[in-house]
């Protein structure tokens, strides 16, 4: 039973690291319906962001709390900017075009991203400083998880409620809600589609790099090619909620993390990767949307 | 019709980019060797290096006028450590009419391109594939390597675990990749063979960010200690993730981890870990010599197998003088019936082409550096 | 009018470019470097101008190409030199002696290339050949049947592990009964295809309710199952160490030199995507291809006109992972090494840009497409560190420029003359 308990917490600290990065990708998708491979990206450039904005002013002599703060908040600046500068040039221009030709150029701009980092900064793994506090009451715990983890989680909780009483109670959310069902409706009555569509990639953006940081502090390392990797387990956990959906993002993260993690524990690590693509396999049988995924309306 | 324009025009734009980049011929008549490894992308730190390594050979062989009355040009070719890029390099190479090649540098690539050598009869010395039967079954008659294959790593490592450690549990982890599978694999064979029982045999998922699962899985299984097939990240994730559950068992890994980058990123996590690598040749008056050559030349410190690729090219250049030709059969002949001295030592090839007068030793990180146990 | 205009522009280009001088920063000018667990950060600040300077210059280029891009509008209009040029080699190429000719001269050229450029460049248009054959396949899915695969490697794999598999399994009974195992390309050529046409029909079924990205997201599961298996079955596939030394095809006992051997294949390669283009242009032309494109229209149009959806989808996948499976013998042919790691998603990815780029739905597009994608990189080796880059950078401006594609798909379409009306 301790085992359980252990696999399944280590499942649950999986699950939000996936979360972080579901959310934006089902945000901007449920806006666009872009599957914006460069989501990745953003967060990989989020991490190396505060990897050097940290690292400048740790080594000027800042204090350790200060310097977590600066990091994250620039990071978040930043990469929002990446975003929004990424969705003017890239995205913008293919609106109204097939819907393929977008996903082209999101991958175009995943490459160039990878490859501007690379060469930018350099190929190698750069060991990534965690500012992140420790919580020495966790002490006892610490094979059930440790504070980087319990940090993780609590942010991704955090983030969903800030999420979703935005979408439901602010303005710019009911926006974002009528820009989503029905773009051309939503600029008939009046909201400025392309400012909701720049905020979402904010939003979504800033997620992301938010993830950087946390999780580049957890794994402790970073490089230029991460963002790959997680993009595609961030958007296989988004499709398994019901991509579009946000609590679904956090549900189909969650449930992918369980299954990777009891699938480890209990079979094999060979397979992880496999009991999550399974486990997408035989939901979407059952529920073709998704869990919690809105169920398109066909129009004849 | 339109179309028909379109696929001329992609010909011809096609036949104008392979004219542009067809090789001019060169007057003077150079040996050519080529040097094949990953150039670019996420390996290329292990492949530089030897690029650099045979960069400085060949400029103090030049200086001192050649070999047998002719200068010694490098071709190098970029391969990523994949294999199908390994075959074009190798194509490109053999195109380029090169006498030998000094890589390349991962053992997948290695096996892709050794099937085009052999058949065009080019010599292959690599500084750093270590898979066993690339010398040992006979396959490949023009390969040699200068570091010592596989087996006889895990097999020090098995011994090392299980006679100076003396664990009795292993848990033994690899990356499902060619290099780290198969040093994992044959660990445990040893171990086995030892009497140490390997209750968990696994590999893990390369780039993933949590491992806790595993480690959980680890700490369940109530091993001794854990090996690990793979390269340092990875190492230094399942490292910090122990750590910090409290695991504090040893962990014994290979070569592809015994790397100042493991230290680096790893911290203070890397302390106590174990690995085996390459002898130490921080004494060798040769080895000191070619690092102090790298920093004069490119200013830093030289990188993975620089040593390995060094010695490499000295031999080949060596057997080539010997030979006084660059006919195939000669040059290996040369190379396995003569001795040259090299920052790796007084080395030779056996009758398979693996290396004679160095080996692998254990290493562990004490204060931040790899210090070689004896 | 205009000065202001231009003064607006370059006003604006500033601004932009001072946007991009702050937003690169970090990653630009300052470079971090970890030492001993201490991070040194260096300023580069000879970057920061070259930044502002380009972004200065590329969006007012920017700017000016993509007004040009409103005005060009969706079809090619006539007027302006390009097109002025189209339409003079159109009109030529519409004489069928010209035509012919030009196609006399692009077989001669095909023919004598292997003999012209050796080894490596013949290797090279192997692979562009081979590619080329995939992505006619994926074509079948995804131009024609509009149905988004991103696990297409997978049916690659499928083909090329067919061969290798025959022959690790059955080569040396083959040699040992004296019989040449090049034979057993011959025989995996076909067999891959049947086999990869059964996976094509496996993958199909979870996939027959789905609809969009949905349909994306599991064809990526499924390729990367696929080689996740490979992977790990190490006693029966040979895992992560692949299977190496495949023999080449089979030619009357001759024992062929790597030279000799590319050529051979180079020309294999070229008959099987005549025959691949031949056969796909049948396919669109047919029946079944038609149901498909109405499939790919509309789906309920299409139900409601009586054509059944489950057996469409099928046929589709079926159809495209058939000539990937053909693909992956010559490919295993002509590295005589695989390794799960040459299918990867990266790889489905890759041949889908290819179809996109080309244009989808269209044959010369997906040709065009697939030269482009495989030739490219190959040719900016020179450029070695810079190519991906590029690679990315071209990816996006063809896309934004051509978003049908470089050959786009062409419509049939009726045109109505208005005869003269009699005065």
């Amino acid at each position: 039973m301790e085992y359980f308990l252990k696999l399944f917490l280590s499942g649950t600290a999986k699950g939000s690291i996936y979360a972080l990065i579901a959310l934006g990708y089902t945000m901007v998708y449920g806006i666009i319906q872009l599957i914006n491979f460069a989501h990745g990206e953003i967060y990989m450039i989020g991490g190396f962001t505060a990897l050097i904005l940290g690292g400048f002013f740790f080594s000027n002599g800042m204090p350790v709390w200060l310097v977590l703060l600066f990091s994250v908040l620039l990071s978040i600046i930043y990469a929002s900017a990446f975003g929004y500068t990424i969705e003017k040039i890239a995205y913008r221009p293919l609106r109204g075009k097939p819907r393929l030709s977008a996903l082209i150029s999101a991958i175009g701009v995943s490459i160039v991203l990878q490859n501007f980092v690379l060469l930018a900064q350099t190929e190698k793994f750069m060991p990534f400083p965690s500012y992140l506090p420790e919580f020495s009451w966790l002490q006892p715990y610490k094979e059930y998880i440790n504070s980087t983890q319990l940090i993780i989680l609590g942010v991704t909780a955090i983030i969903m409620v800030f999420l979703t009483l935005l979408i439901k109670f602010t303005r710019i959310g009911k926006a974002m809600r009528a820009t989503a069902q029905d773009m051309h409706m939503a600029q008939l009555v009046g909201v400025d589609v392309n400012q909701v569509i720049s905020v979402t990639f904010i939003i979504g953006s800033s997620l992301a790099a938010i993830g950087g940081v946390l999780i580049c502090s957890y794994m402790g390392q970073i490089n230029y090619y991460i963002g790959f990797v997680a993009g595609i387990k961030a958007f296989v956990a988004a499709v398994l909620g019901g991509i579009g959906s946000i609590p679904g993002a956090v549900l189909g993260s969650f449930i992918l993390g369980w299954t990777e993690s009891l699938g480890t524990g209990y079979i094999s690590s060979d397979y992880e990767d496999a009991f999550a693509f399974v486990i997408l396999i035989v939901i979407l049988l059952i529920k073709p949307d998704g869990i919690l995924g809105r169920t398109q309306r066909q129009k004849v | 019709m339109k179309r028909t324009y379109m696929l001329l025009a992609v010909f011809a734009l096609a036949g104008l980019m392979v004219f542009s980049g067809a090789q001019n011929a060169f007057a003077a008549p150079t040996i050519k060797i080529g040097v094949a490894g990953a150039h670019t992308g996420d390996l290329a730190s292990y492949g530089l290096p030897s690029v650099n390594a045979a960069k400085l050979v060949v400029k103090n062989i030049n200086d001192k006028g050649g070999i047998n009355g002719q200068k010694v040009e490098l071709v190098i070719e970029d391969d990523q450590c994949k294999p199908e890029l390994a075959t074009n390099a190798a194509a490109k190479l053999v195109s380029a009419k090169v006498v030998a090649v000094i890589g390349h540098i991962c053992s997948g690539a290695t096996k892709a391109a050794l099937g085009i050598y052999k058949d065009s009869k080019i010599v292959t010395i690599s500084p750093s594939a270590t898979n066993p039967p690339l010398t040992q079954s006979g396959e490949y008659p023009n390969f040699f390597r200068t570091i010592a294959p596989d087996d006889a790593q895990a097999k020090l490592a098995a011994t090392f675990l299980a006679k100076t450690l003396k664990l009795k549990k292993i848990a033994v982890l690899h990356d499902k990749g060619d290099y780290g599978k198969g040093f994992a694999e044959l660990v445990k064979q040893y171990a086995e063979e030892y009497g140490v029982q390997v209750p968990l045999f696994e590999g893990i998922n390369p780039g993933a960010p949590d491992y806790s699962a595993v480690v959980n899985k680890i700490s369940n299984a109530k091993v001794d200690g854990v090996v690990w097939g793979g390269y340092h990240p990875e190492a230094s994730k399942l490292v910090q993730q122990m750590k910090d559950k409290g695991m504090n068992i040893p962990f014994i890994s290979d070569d592809g981890v015994k790397d100042n980058t493991f230290i680096e990123v790893a911290g203070k996590y890397a302390e106590g870990v174990y690995a085996t690598g390459p002898t130490d040749t921080s004494t060798n008056a040769l080895a000191i010599k070619a690092i102090e050559e790298h920093k004069k030349t490119f200013g830093t410190e030289p990188g993975a197998f620089f040593l390995n690729a060094y010695a490499a090219t000295q031999a080949l250049l060596n057997a080539i003088e010997k030979a006084g030709s660059t006919d195939y059969n000669k040059i290996v002949a040369a190379l396995k019936s003569n001795y040259v001295d090299t920052p790796l030592g007084h080395i030779s090839f056996d009758q398979k082409g693996d290396i004679i007068g160095f080996g692998f030793s254990v290493y562990q990180v004490k204060n931040g550096v790899f210090v070689e146990l004896k | 009018m205009k000065s202001r205009s231009l003064l607006a522009d370059i006003g604006k280009s500033f601004l932009i470019a001072i946007w991009f001088m702050v937003l690169l920063f970090p990653l630009m000018v300052m470079k971090v470097n970890v030492s001993k667990g201490v991070a040194q950060v260096q300023f580069r600040w000879n970057m920061l101008p070259l930044v502002g300077i380009a972004a200065f210059v590329l969006s007012l280029l920017w700017r000016f190409a993509l007004e040009w891009n409103e005005k060009r509008g969706n079809d090619n209009r006539t007027g302006g030199p390009l097109a002025k040029l189209k339409a003079l080699t159109s009109q030529y190429l519409g004489i069928a002696v010209v035509r012919k000719g030009a196609l006399f001269i692009l077989l001669a050229f095909a023919v004598a290339y292997p003999f012209l450029f050796g080894m490596y460049h013949t290797n090279v248009m192997i692979t562009a050949f081979i590619y080329i054959i995939l992505a006619l396949g994926l074509n079948i899915v995804v131009g024609l049947g509009g149905l988004l695969n991103l696990g297409y490697a997978a049916f690659f794999g499928v083909g090329a592990y067919t061969y290798g598999l025959l022959w690790k399994y059955v080569g040396h009974s083959f040699i040992a009964a004296g019989i040449d195992p090049g034979w057993l390309f011959w025989i995996s050529l076909p067999l891959a295809g049947i086999i990869a046409t059964l996976f094509g029909i496996l993958l199909s079924l979870p996939v027959l309710r789905l609809r969009g990205d949905y349909l994306a997201i599991i064809t990526l599961a499924f390729g990367e199952i696929f080689r996740m298996v490979m992977q790990n079955s190490g006693d029966i596939t040979g895992g992560a160490t692949g299977i190496s030394l495949i023999p080449r095809p089979w030619l009357f006992n001759i024992k062929l030199t790597p030279q000799k051997a590319a050529t051979y294949i180079y020309f294999i390669a070229i008959v099987l995507v005549l025959i691949t283009i031949f056969v796909v242009r049948r396919i669109e032309d047919s029946k079944v291809g038609r149901a498909l494109e109405a499939m790919r229209e509309d789906e309920i149009a299409c139900q409601a006109m009586g054509i059944n959806l489950v057996r469409n989808k099928l046929i589709t996948f079926a159809l495209g992972a058939f000539w990937a499976g053909i693909a992956g013998v010559v490919m295993a042919a002509q590295t005589t090494y695989i390794n799960p790691d040459s299918f990867t998603l990266w790889e489905s990815i890759i041949i889908l840009m290819a179809v996109v780029i080309g244009g989808t739905g269209s044959i010369p597009g997906a040709i065009g497409g697939a030269i482009l994608l495989k030739l490219l990189p190959e040719y900016f080796r020179a450029l070695a560190q810079y190519r991906m880059l590029i690679y990315g950078i071209a990816m996006i401006l063809v896309i934004i420029f051509k978003p049908d594609g470089l050959i786009p798909r062409k419509r049939k379409q009726y045109t109505f003359k208005e005869k003269e009306l009699a005065k």
